[in-house]
């Protein structure tokens, strides 16, 4: 019992960093149909920034605060000077050029900031909580790290649903032509779409490695596992992009904590969860609509 | 418009063709299938870029015509089709259209400062009672892809009528419509020419010669009539244009499919 309470905890903590990877992919596809595979490396570009900012002594607060700005602006850069120029051409080139940013951007990091492991620090304590004398799996910084996808979702969602800016984001997804004709800034839209896309990215990147280690690639498995949560909720929908990672999260825990020398097989059962839900629902679970199958 | 001339890779889509709109009036455009209605429109709206001519509006010339400026100038249209957004509600399709009245800045909106929640709550009000006017109100939580076409069609409409335009652009707001549905339409838009001015392209004839104050006729992009549509009925050009050219179904179809709105039929 007490393992399957450690499994499912850890489950859940690893699930809610791929949801939030995972919604900062489905953002930009939503708004622009383009699959940013950058996303990772901008997401790793901004923990080196915190990770310097912790180094020159400042709080891991402002190391926060800051690398989130950063990956806002970050994001609204890319789209602006990056992305803008090869929209509307073959669909193609924009994801070839965010494939290019992704080993740019990694290979940069490696030449300001070296490519030795670095430790990142965790802003709360990483020994479980002690019920008796039994030791959970739930730390007091997996707590962090829950309050903190939950609070990003909370906000992303209202922002989408209750404000102007957000209701012109959506038409601006769903058509763009037809929303600029009802005076819609789109291009706005769109950088504004993917400067949040980075913030939620750079969240997970900068969660994922509080307590571990962090290198340029660092996030190359995030990138993985953020993909298939996306593609499992339908790559469409912001909602399934949660529920997938979760699902993602909890299976892989499952397969790493019951399999035997499963660990070394979540990779690989990842891919397997992958295949199966595309061969069942090709449209991903949440798919919004089949039509598009047409 | 004056002297307005199209060509499509050497084809002249429209070749020296002047409209003028007066305030509070409904102006037809008609014409056989490929005669350049759309194209024209299209360039009311700033979507294709005339190789001559001026486009005038109150008195100032339009260079450099953007859509995106269009609401900003008073001016709405709606589109072949209805080009609803799938994923919006009525309701919030129907704020969309309302944008131009917020008032709050960008920054503001996005952080949610006091000034752009109230902006919100009077673009919800706004949306609402567009809704109510076409009696549509009913449906503002449903999504459009639910509701029957000529509820559709309503919906864009409200959605165009919402930012109180000087100047409407309908481009065929009657196809797929019912006979008694088209006789309110019918109605509806003489209503608006009180508040508004109308450029109406539509292949429904009798609803075109009962609202229209002035008829412009196109036919293969060239002007061959203009005037009240008692002028035009009389006018042997029109009826040699309309009898001379067999109806052409498959290219009305084609047609429709083709400019409906980007992806917004996803």
């Amino acid at each position: 019992m007490q393992q399957f309470v450690n499994v499912t905890l850890s489950g859940l903590i690893q699930g809610s960093i791929f949801a939030a990877f995972a919604l900062a992919l489905v953002l930009i596809w939503r708004s622009t149909r383009i699959v940013n595979f950058a996303q990772g490396s901008m997401a790793a570009a901004t923990s080196f920034i915190a990770l310097a900012l912790i180094h020159s002594g400042q709080s891991y607060w402002l190391a926060l605060v800051v690398a989130l700005a950063a990956g806002f602006v970050l994001g609204a850069v890319v789209e602006r000077v990056i992305v803008r120029p090869v929209e509307g051409g073959p669909e193609l080139n924009a994801v070839i050029v965010t494939l290019g940013l992704f080993v740019a951007i990694q290979a940069l990091i490696a030449i300001i900031a070296g490519s030795e492991f670095q430790s990142f620090p965790a802003p709360f304590g990483l020994r479980g909580f002690t019920f008796g004398s039994t030791t959970i799996a739930l730390t007091p910084n997996s707590v962090f790290v829950l309050i903190a996808v939950l609070i990003t979702m909370v906000l992303l969602v209202a922002l989408f649903r209750f404000t102007r800016v957000g209701l012109a984001m959506r038409a601006s997804a769903f058509g763009q032509e037809v929303a600029r004709l009802l005076g819609v800034r789109v291009g706005r839209m769109l950088t504004l779409g993917w400067a949040l896309a980075a913030v939620v990215g750079s969240l997970s990147g900068l969660l994922i490695a509080g307590g571990g280690l962090v290198y340029p690639a660092y996030m190359d498995s995030l990138i993985v596992f953020g993909f298939v949560a996306a593609i499992l909720g339908g790559l469409d929908s912001p909602i399934g992009a949660i529920v997938g990672g979760l699902l993602l999260g909890l299976a892989l825990s499952y397969v790493s904590g019951y399999v035997p020398r499963g660990s070394g097989l979540v990779n690989l059962a990842a891919l397997v969860i992958l295949m199966v839900v595309l061969l069942v629902r090709p449209g991903g679970l949440f798919a919004s609509s089949t039509a598009r199958r047409a | 418009m004056t002297g307005i001339s199209v060509a499509f890779g050497g084809v002249a889509a429209l070749s020296d063709v002047s409209i003028t709109v007066e305030p509070g009036q409904v102006h037809g455009l008609i014409g056989p299938n490929g005669a350049g209605k759309t194209t024209l429109f299209n360039v009311a709206c700033g979507l294709v870029r005339p190789d001559a001519g001026r486009i005038t509006w109150r008195d100032q010339e339009l260079r450099r015509l953007r859509p995106s400026r269009l609401s900003k100038l008073g001016i709405s249209r709606t589109l072949q089709g209805v080009g609803l957004f799938a994923g919006l509600t009525v309701l919030e399709n129907v704020m969309v259209g309302a944008h131009r009245h917020a008032k709050a800045g960008f920054f503001s909106a996005l952080l949610a400062l006091p000034t752009a929640d109230k902006d919100d709550r009077l673009l919800r009000e706004r949306a609402t009672a567009a809704l109510v006017e076409l009696d549509a109100e009913a449906y503002a939580g449903r999504y459009p892809g639910s509701l029957p076409y000529p509820v559709q069609k309503r919906v864009a409409l409200a959605r165009a009528l919402v930012a109180d335009p000087d100047l409407l652009l309908l481009d065929e707001p009657a196809s797929g419509l019912a006979e008694d549905e088209m006789h309110e339409l019918g109605e509806l838009i003489r209503a608006l020419s009180s508040r508004m001015s109308v450029l109406l392209v539509e292949h429904h004839m009798d609803l075109v010669m009962k609202v229209c104050d002035r008829i412009t006729v196109l036919d293969s992009g060239k002007q061959i009539a203009a005037g009240t549509p008692a002028e035009v009925q009389a006018d042997p050009a029109v009826t040699e244009a309309y009898l001379g050219d067999a109806v052409d179904v498959e290219a009305d179809a084609a047609e429709l499919a083709g400019t409906d709105g980007g992806r917004s039929n996803d």
